[in-house]
């Protein structure tokens, strides 16, 4: 009796366990590699607005708000998928979205935005991808979250989702500006 | 078309890849130091690519790979030492861009894991080892059917008739 247990309860214990750690790693998307950023001072930079060039945009000028940073790009496939989720929250002023157009012509994404609404308050323009090398960023679309003192708390690694914005993002948006 | 052919176009197909491949990494920079490239490829056989990711930077043909090629370069130019250039990647993208993963909390199970398992499979084996020695042992046979075996041994035959 005993022999037997342990001739079939070893292997069906070791499937088992096999088997749930294959199920929970189902779940995890390999993509989406956890930011270090998280709970650190935003990367500074200063950089060409889109529509302005001799302007300059630089982190600074948010501070005091809770704030998003959108990386996105006219070549982003899911940037398209993900803008009218965009546009719709400007319209709802649920939170001043800052665009970064990563590695795009300037007439290209001006175009987009003309063509498919600016959900933006201001676009800076990363042209040769550094400042998105800064932020970590390896597929766009990306967002940071970022709080009054600077501070990046939230990060979505492509688009974002109706789901991701009620269950994570705007519940956060509201506690950070209480 | 014969089978030759075939072949010959097979590696056609293949040396042109490859020209195509040194190609593009002879376009990357203008003018390549071998130094700093023989240390941008050590470097880059050590970090994976978050594009393509089982690729390494050094690999990958990934635009990301591309610029993290040049930043490289220019930290080397910089003069920044090796572990200053993976603290810069590390920051930026976590312990998931190293290949070779540093040793705490988080990455434990990952660097004990395997030595753990081998010891379960050590264990198993040697428990399954000495419970089947067991019975094999001299003089268990009970004593009344040693003498029905030696019969067996003389005949040369199978076992008796009837059983």
């Amino acid at each position: 009796m005993n022999m037997r247990l342990v001739k079939y309860g070893v292997p069906l214990v070791l499937f088992v366990a096999l088997a749930a750690f294959l199920a929970v790693g189902l779940t995890h998307d390999p993509r989406e590699v956890p930011s270090p950023l998280i709970d650190k001072a935003a990367p500074a930079f200063t950089l060409e607005r889109l529509h302005e060039p001799r302007q300059p945009f630089s982190p600074e000028q948010m501070k005091g708000k809770v704030w998003l940073l959108n990386v996105w790009a006219s070549w982003c496939v899911s940037c398209r998928v993900e803008h009218p989720l965009l546009v719709e929250m400007s319209k709802r002023n649920d939170v001043p979205i800052v665009g970064l157009d990563y590695k795009d012509e300037r007439g290209a994404g001006l175009q987009w935005l003309s063509k498919m609404g600016d959900p933006y308050v201001v676009s800076a323009f990363d042209v040769e991808g550094k400042v998105g090398i800064d932020y970590g960023v390896y597929g766009v679309p990306e967002t940071f979250l970022i709080d009054k003192q600077g501070v990046i708390r939230y990060k979505q690694i492509g688009p974002i989702t109706p789901e991701a914005l009620e269950k994570k993002i705007l519940p956060l948006i509201r506690k950070l500006n209480a | 078309m014969s089978r030759c052919d075939r072949m010959w176009r097979l590696a056609a197909t293949v040396a042109c890849a490859f020209a195509l491949h040194a190609f593009g990494q002879a376009e990357e920079v203008a003018k390549p130091d071998p130094v700093v490239e023989a240390r941008l490829k050590d470097l880059g056989e050590e970090l994976r690519c978050l594009v393509c990711q089982n690729q390494t930077i050094a690999d990958s043909a990934a635009p990301l790979a591309v610029d993290l090629r040049n930043q490289i370069r220019e930290q080397v130019r910089a003069g920044r030492s090796d572990d200053q250039i993976r603290a810069y990647m590390v920051e930026r993208y976590g312990d998931f861009v190293l290949y070779r993963p540093p040793l705490k909390g988080t990455t434990l199970l990952l660097w004990i894991g395997p030595f753990a398992l081998l010891l379960v499979g050590a264990a198993v084996v040697v428990y399954i080892a000495r419970s089947r020695r067991g019975p094999a042992r001299e003089g268990e046979v009970p004593a009344g059917r040693q003498r029905e075996i030696a019969a067996m041994l003389e005949e040369g035959g199978g076992p008796p008739a009837g059983r």
